[in-house]
């Protein structure tokens, strides 16, 4: 099968001015991903699905990550010329900067006509609070629907022209976002036998240190 | 074979006339579920009736949805193991094996040999005790009650014995390791797989005696939930549900993982794709599953059973991501992970077969009556451990 | 006779008198002793409890012994309720309902540690931490899953609690007790949560003192 560089140049000869990057993925496994800018991304989808050395007729997983800020410290070597005339130094400075936040969703497409796979496609939101929408591939594999529905339901991206866009696993009138990273879940378990790490600090809300009752004099 | 160049996926949902209409009658609109004796678990669908035909057929998920995926990207990589079993419950040998494969990739460790054909056989076995249950259910579902689902359920215990001697559980086994399995097999356990797996052609044969040409559930079965291969493929469909519409991709072929080249089988398609078909299809299947056991039996090698780069605890593979997969008893199980370097997995992802099998129901359940409904969901074979995770 | 009165004969001397075709026995004795051995359960499987409950009914573990095996698809005709798996909140609306449509005297078993405490799922966000937060619940069975013998055990301890039941008087079961209707909040779909999150008159959080703070 085409690495996925190859794809990408074939895509972008098929598709002029579509934003297509490769997402090298460096781990062992090697699989390596497409990613796809909105405006394209199903008319892409739709070819990848049709043409005749891919024909990747089956999206067998779709899966959303959250992705929120994160802050990065780059630490890059500057030469500085020394004021006083001597040899330049060089000091490392460390740079802040924060990744933008999106919502991703990851399709993992195989050839069963073909036997070959697999090609990994990757769609993004602007952001992770209004610009939320990303194009639904559901008309171009049905098996995205439900599962489309269940990234929507749990991380909250919006597909446009999914054709039932609805709460999947959580009942309708459910106001969050379970899967992201920064959810908070009720805090309904009170009492755990024996509670570490975060049970334990919430056990610690409920429960706050009661005075021991004064032992039983012998 | 299949669709290429079609504009859309097919979508057969066709725009349903209001249900309050004077002139034709009223639709009726049944909820089925979540507590429901056909419905497998606390599966529920919306039907719309108009007398006795559906005309709208739409599932509802999310009554056993148990936060899986959540809780996998709050433990560790070894701490999910135990969870993967809970998801399909009657097969938690392949899901280990599955969530053991994606581990593997995306950390780089190799199981050997006999490790390897320790899990085929493990594997086989939970195919067999599967497809034979879920035909004892079907029948169920088809008003056959009682005798199929002991028949199915006697063979079941003697395979979870061989389960329970081997993990200490019967159903929730927890065997598989990155890089190999958790303890070996003795030369007495390989005795008794054996015999059991000699002696179920026997089973099967009975089994095939009461119900293969069974006039009446040939009536019901029959040109029942209709599915065309075109649809199957593009719809995500896996396992046996796919292969019963004459596709013939089974994983252990395609992607060849584990050992199974070595093996010696054949995958039975269907020529149909009804719920007859996919009764057969597993019929077949588990007799050809019986000749991998053999197979397995006979040339189990001697030999370490876990990788020696393999570490249980405090694994923290290299930063990526990788998808591996497997054949199930009920379609492709497979596990998305994406590692960031630290103990547990950032992104943790369950590719559920029979959630996604589900997709067509509506399609198939069309123009069919609610008896019809309940066996199709039945061939379709939906554990909801699995589907709602 | 009074139900707390001694017997006027030993067990003894009953067996023996039984032994020669006089058969003693009094109302209530007659009366739970015909309950417990009939007791039918709720065609009711959520999670992989359900499988063992569904092989405990089998031909190798034969609940019929205990004169169970007669599995109700219907609650207005079961006596049981066997939470057999993990309660989510999007399902316990529906259990607090089948319970409420189940006809008195009737008895609960929560089956497994998902049903008793959330078990290996209780954190997450979807599971429901124990059944008894809505209604009561008569027999607990740990293991995940439990073996059908777990099963069969707590009928059985289920049966004795039956016998022991008393018909009149202020130890008499729920139904028998005049200012108790029996029927048990059904709690609603909240934005973030179930609400109310537990039934206050049925289950209180555990009063506990912390052992780290000793």
């Amino acid at each position: 099968m085409e690495t996925a560089e190859q794809i990408r140049d074939r895509l972008l000869a098929r598709f002029p001015g579509a934003e297509i990057t490769v997402v090298t993925n460096p781990g062992l496994s090697a699989q390596h991903s497409l990613l796809l800018g909105s405006p394209h991304a199903r008319a892409i989808a739709q070819f990848l699905r049709d043409d005749p050395t891919l024909r990747l007729d089956q999206c067998s997983n779709v899966t959303g990550v959250d992705w929120p800020e994160k802050e990065i410290i780059d630490t890059v070597k500057v030469t500085v010329p020394d004021p006083a005339g001597g040899p330049p130094k060089v000091i490392e400075q460390k740079n802040k900067r924060l990744t933008p936040a999106y919502l991703e969703v990851v399709y993992h497409l195989y050839s069963i006509a073909l036997r070959h796979g697999p090609v990994v496609i990757r769609t993004r939101t602007g952001n992770r609070s209004d610009q939320v929408d990303v194009p639904s591939l559901t008309p171009v594999w049905r098996s995205c629907e439900f599962q489309e529905r269940e990234v929507f339901d749990l991380f909250g991206v919006s597909f446009s022209g999914h054709p039932d866009l609805r709460r999947i696993l959580m009942w309708d009138g459910f106001k969050d976002y379970p899967m992201r990273k920064d959810y908070v879940d009720p805090d309904d378990y009170e009492w755990e036998p024996t509670p570490h790490d975060e049970v334990l600090a919430r056990a610690k809300v409920h429960y706050p240190a009661t005075p021991a009752a004064p032992e039983p004099k012998a | 074979m299949l669709a290429s160049g079609s504009a859309a996926a097919p979508f057969s949902s066709a725009s349903v006339r209001p249900v309050h209409d004077e002139f034709h009658g009223d639709l009726l609109e049944v909820s089925m579920g979540p507590h429901h004796p056909s419905t497998h678990g606390v599966f529920r669908m919306m039907v719309t009736l108009d007398g006795e035909t559906i005309v709208r057929l739409k599932p509802v998920f999310g009554y056993l949805h148990r936060n899986h995926e959540k809780l996998g990207e709050n433990t560790t990589y070894l701490g999910s193991m135990p969870y993967t079993d809970r998801l399909d419950y009657l097969c938690s040998m392949t899901n280990n094996w599955a969530y053991a494969l994606a581990v593997e990739k995306l950390a780089g460790l190799v199981p050997p040999e006999r490790a390897e054909y320790i899990r085929i056989i493990l594997a086989e076995l939970t195919r067999l005790i599967n497809h034979s249950g879920l035909i004892g259910f079907l029948m169920q579902d088809t008003g056959c009650s009682g005798t199929p689902l002991m028949y199915a359920f006697r063979e079941r215990e003697k395979v979870l014995d061989l389960f329970e001697a081997l993990s200490g559980s019967r159903m929730m086994c927890n065997y598989q390791r990155f890089g190999g399995c958790r303890v070996d097999l003795t030369p007495a356990w390989v005795d008794s797989a054996r015999r059991l797996v000699d002696a179920f052609p026997r089973f099967l044969d009975e089994f095939e005696a009461l119900l293969t040409g069974n006039e009446i559930f040939m009536a019901r079965t029959q040109g029942v939930g209709r599915l065309s291969p075109e649809l199957a493929v593009n719809a995500g469909l896996t396992g046996p549900v796919l292969r019963a519409t004459g596709v013939g991709h089974d994983l252990r072929k395609v992607d060849a993982y584990g050992l199974y080249p070595r093996f010696d089988f054949r995958v039975p398609i269907g020529a149909h794709g009804d719920t007859y078909d996919r009764y057969m299809i597993r019929v077949l299947e588990m007799r050809e599953s019986v000749q991998i056991l053999q197979q397995a039996l006979r040339d189990l090698p001697a030999g370490p059973i876990m990788d020696p780069k393999a570490k249980l605890r405090g694994l923290r593979p290299k930063a990526g991501e990788a998808y591996g997969r497997i054949e199930g008893a009920k379609g492709e199980i497979g596990f998305f992970l994406i590692s960031d370097g630290s103990p547990n997995p950032y992104r943790y992802r369950i590719r559920p077969p029979s959630f996604i099998n589900l997709t067509v129901l509506e399609d198939l359940c069309l123009g069919h009556t609610v008896a019809d409904a309940v066996i199709i969901l039945g061939s379709i074979d939906i554990v909801l451990g699995e589907v709602d995770r | 006779m009074p139900e707390d009165a001694a017997p006027a004969l030993t067990t003894a001397e009953r067996d023996e008198l039984r032994r020669q075709g006089i058969l003693l026995t009094s109302i209530s004795e007659l009366y739970n002793w015909g309950r417990s051995n009939s007791v039918w359960p709720l065609n009711f499987g959520l999670a992989c409890c359900a499988i063992e409950m569904i092989a405990a009914s089998m031909a190798r573990f034969d609940i019929a012994r205990f004169g169970s095996e007669v599995f109700r698809p219907s609650p207005r005709q079961a006596d049981l309720l066997i939470v057999s798996g993990t309660v989510t909140k999007k399902m316990a609306p529906q259990v607090v309902r089948l319970w409420n449509q189940m006809p008195e005297p009737k008895y609960c078993i929560a089956m497994g540690a998902c049903a008793i405490s959330g078990g290996p799922f209780k954190q997450g966000y979807n599971v429901l931490k124990g059944i008894d937060r809505f209604i009561p619940v008569d027999i607990y069975i740990p293991g995940c899953p439990p073996r059908p013998e777990a099963l069969l055990h707590g009928l059985v301890e289920l049966q004795k609690k039956i016998r022991g039941e008393k018909l009149s008087g202020p130890g008499a079961p729920r139904h028998l007790q005049p200012d108790n209707d029996c029927t048990y909040p059904v709690p609603e779909f909240g934005e973030h949560d179930l609400e109310p999150p537990r039934n206050p008159a049925v289950w209180q959080p555990p009063i506990l003192t912390r052992p780290d703070k000793a």
